[in-house]
């Protein structure tokens, strides 16, 4: 294998992606998680509400700035790297990238703005509406991106110029809800509830273990566990659907996540495989027999053997990355389950197992929203347009030694803002709510209330605040 | 339902304004990061920040109006400039990136090494990303090489002194509209700071200004034509349609030094905020001189916006979802900057 531009550039949109996809993933949950809390502050009236808003929108805050400022670069890898992808399929993806900028980025860039610096400036109703507003916007990007990336999967509505070879629309609505759009778009959203839900999980978790349990931790637990336990299952569900739509477009995909080798009518579920001396290179353990409860067909299940080499994705790292994924999601599964158990015996305000599982399993999520993607854009190779367009034939005129230099500099750049991001994240999320009393702490004189140091301090709310 | 409009020029428009709001919205925020390396305590850099953090963002996302709007306008010209670019777009981006975490790492860190880090990555990442900006900018004047549509130039051809030139002269622009905005936005001690800069800025961005405007006429005989001037032939009819807007760049930066001479004398001897109007109408009318070299082409000398376009149908669905939402926008963004309208006082609210 040899690293030239092509590869180069596959390695360093696949490294700069999974590492915007991690902050998304988490805000558009959060931002769900922060207006369900304001919003049952001012219904309530309840003092938890608003001190898990306020705990928990700083992380938003940290989290947000690393997903706005990996997502920039999103927008111009497409032309620096994939400029003839790009030419190609401007005038079908542009639109929908256009829609996302017109429709949610400003909506989350402006109103974050108010959402978090306006808390003494504005009453409380509007700044529900800020938190709302970025909320709604996360979940509208995720809409567009969805759609555009679904495109690419299982491409619809459009036709190829004969003149110029440049695609063009022919049904807009067949473009934006392409076949595998509903259910991929239903997929991620979920994967950002549960992924957040495992995040706020872990961190009460780390306090009741480390720390004094306050009613925040307490509560925190709850919505967490609950969460897990409602959605888990339904995502699981919609994973399903997600696969059986693969299976209809793209069945080289489903053939190599599943390590199909041979044709058949009824296929096993391969558990564990390994590489071995065989036509297809692989040999594993399974449940002989049990397709027919994962997919409904009549056709026989086509194998890797059914398709040219050429047509094929990598089958390792599918296979695997859907294992682990699927790995990931059942032990959030039991998790929410486990954590319902333990609420109903009043017990998961003591710290036991559960606790000591729960805190590294707040990285389960994100696990698996980055081998979930790898299952889907790895399996779509060797296309950047499903069936259509080839990744080899997509791009840019750049030379190995230019990706090289910024495939180094986004790694070390991501490296330093990844650690620091983290461990300030990480502090706040396991110092708990016994600090977060509303008495200045730590602060120097003349310093401006907005730059507080750790241990960070919230300014009090003032009954009726208003417009300033 | 478009079909009376020139959807391509339409789109043009739409960016050029987008790119235009970029370059004053996050160009005074950059400029303000610029200015924190000479804050004199960290009072005064948090201060600083302070008038700028509720909106940075919100500032930053125009420029994905000039990446994402490229694509999906103009994909042929967005495949040409991004490879061509390739190195300044990268290090651009890398500078944004620290700069964008920054803000919020900076208040986080604890130790002062870390603090120090991170505030340093502040200035510096908003010092390259409005260099290479300005530099991205004279690399587009000059002309990218193109070979059958696409670009085929090398990886450093970017990199001239007319490139190095223009990327001076847009870091300095970006400090006096920073320093203006500073102006604004603050009281007392870094008020009297920010007209210091201010005043010495405006200085060198007249230098600039003249500076730019000559290489770019002496560089390229097509733009020279454009603005009515050939050799041995003076066309009086296009010069005298086209003057005022470099005279009227002019008289701005004259206005502007006569109100920070008199803010330095009397605090009360003109509105605050009438040097950033000053300094926007200033990059104006640059803008604006550029354009008029610059047009039709959208990769200069190359490309025009028609050759460049996506297909129509494209252009005319995105304009629908523009004429409606960029007045919600604009109406949004309006709203939020008069909710934090005002001078900055320490003790303003923020979140953590």
């Amino acid at each position: 294998m040899e690293f030239d531009a092509l590869l180069l550039s596959r390695i360093q949109f696949g490294f700069v992606i999974a590492f915007h996809i991690l902050f998304p993933a988490f805000t558009i949950g959060l931002a769900a998680f922060l207006a369900v809390c304001e919003g049952l502050w001012l219904r309530t009236k309840k003092d938890v509400y608003k001190r898990l808003y306020l705990h928990w929108v700083k992380i938003f805050a940290l989290a947000f700035a690393m997903g706005v400022v990996s997502g920039v670069v999103m927008s111009y890898q497409f032309g620096t790297n994939w400029s003839v992808f790009s030419e190609k399929t401007g005038s079908v993806m542009g639109p929908l990238l256009g829609y996302e900028v017109l429709t949610a980025f400003f909506l989350e860039a402006t109103f974050l703005g108010v959402m978090l610096f306006g808390w003494n400036k504005v009453g409380r109703k509007l700044h529900f509406f800020a938190t709302c507003a970025v909320a709604v916007g996360t979940s509208v990007s995720a809409f567009w991106i969805l759609s555009a990336n679904s495109w690419m999967q299982t491409p619809a509505g459009f036709a190829i110029d004969p003149v110029t070879g440049n695609f063009y629309a022919t049904d807009w609505l067949a473009v934006i809800f392409n076949p595998s759009f509903p259910s991929r778009l239903v997929h991620m959203l979920l994967a950002a509830y549960v992924t957040t839900a495992a995040v706020v999980l872990a961190a009460g978790a780390w306090q009741t273990l480390f720390k004094t349990s306050t009613e925040p931790t307490r509560m925190q637990m709850r919505m967490a566990a609950l969460t897990l336990a409602v959605l888990m299952p339904v995502q699981i569900w919609a994973g399903h659907w997600s696969g059986e739509v693969a299976h209809h477009y793209q069945p080289a995909k489903i053939a190599a996540m599943e390590g199909w080798c041979e044709t058949r009518e009824v296929q096993p579920t391969i558990l564990i495989a390994w590489p071995a001396n065989t036509e297809c290179g692989l040999e594993g353990i399974g449940i002989p027999g049990t397709s027919s409860v994962l997919f409904s067909t009549d056709e026989p299940l086509k194998g890797l053997d059914a398709f040219a080499a050429s047509e094929t994705p990598p089958v390792w790292p599918v296979f695997w990355s859907f294992r682990i994924m699927v790995g990931a999601g059942l032990i959030m599964l039991l998790l929410g389950f486990w954590g319902l158990f333990l609420w109903a015996r009043g017990r998961i305000d003591k710290p036991g197992l559960f606790h000591w599982i729960a805190v590294p399993s707040g990285s389960l999520g994100f696990i698996a929203v980055i081998t979930g993607w790898m299952v889907a854009e790895i399996g779509r190779q060797p296309y950047t347009v499903y069936g259509v367009l080839r990744t080899a034939d997509s791009l840019s005129p750049v030379t190995a030694g230019q990706v090289a230099t910024s495939l180094l500099v986004f790694m070390v750049v991501y490296a330093i803002i990844f650690t620091a991001g983290s461990i300030y994240m990480a502090r706040i999320a396991t110092r708990g709510f016994a600090d977060d009393g509303f008495e200045p702490l730590d602060r120097a004189p003349g310093t401006p209330l907005g730059v507080v140091r750790e241990p960070a301090m919230i300014p009090p709310v003032p009954e009726g605040a208003s417009h300033v | 339902m478009f079909d009376f409009i020139d959807l391509p020029l339409l789109w043009a428009i739409l960016i050029a304004v987008g790119v235009l709001m970029y370059v004053l919205l996050d160009g005074f925020d950059l400029g303000v990061g610029i200015l924190t390396s000479r804050a004199s305590s960290e009072d005064e850099r948090n201060m600083m920040t302070a008038t700028i953090e509720p909106v940075w963002d919100g500032n930053e996302t125009w420029l994905i109006i000039g990446g994402g709007g490229l694509f999906a306008a103009f994909p042929k010209a967005y495949a040409i400039l991004m490879p061509a670019f390739y190195l300044p777009l990268l290090i651009m981006l890398a500078a944004l990136i620290f700069r964008g975490v920054a803000f919020e790492f900076r208040h986080k860190a604890v130790r002062p090494a870390t603090k120090t880090f991170w505030n340093s990555a502040f200035w510096s990442g908003s010092l390259i990303a409005a260099f290479s900006q300005g530099i991205m900018l004279g690399a587009l004047i000059q002309g990218v090489n193109v070979v059958d549509g696409a670009w085929g130039g090398g990886s450093f051809n970017w990199l001239t002194p007319f490139s190095l030139l223009t990327g001076f002269a847009v870091t300095i622009g970006y400090i006096l509209l920073g320093a203006c905005w500073l102006i604004l936005k603050t009281e007392n001690g870094l008020q009297e700071r920010a007209l210091k800069w201010a005043k010495l800025s405006l200085l060198a961005v007249s230098i600039c200004f003249a500076l730019v405007s000559l290489a770019t006429l002496l560089s390229n005989p097509q733009i020279v034509a454009r603005w009515g001037m050939t050799l041995g032939e003076l066309n009086f009819g296009r010069m005298a349609l086209l003057a005022p807007v470099p005279l009227l760049g002019l008289l701005l930066c004259g206005l502007l030094w006569r109100d920070i001479s008199r803010l330095s004398a009397d605090k009360e001897a003109a509105p605050h905020w009438r040097g950033f109007l000053y300094t926007a109408g200033i990059f104006l009318t640059g803008y604006l001189g550029l354009g008029i070299s610059l047009l039709p082409y959208i990769v200069p000398f190359e490309v025009t916006i028609w050759e460049a376009a996506a297909r129509d149908n494209a252009l005319a669905f995105m304009a629908v979802g523009a004429v409606i939402m960029l007045p919600i926008i604009l109406a949004y963004t309006a709203y939020v900057y008069s909710l934090f309208w005002g001078k900055v006082k320490p003790g303003d609210g923020y979140h953590a």
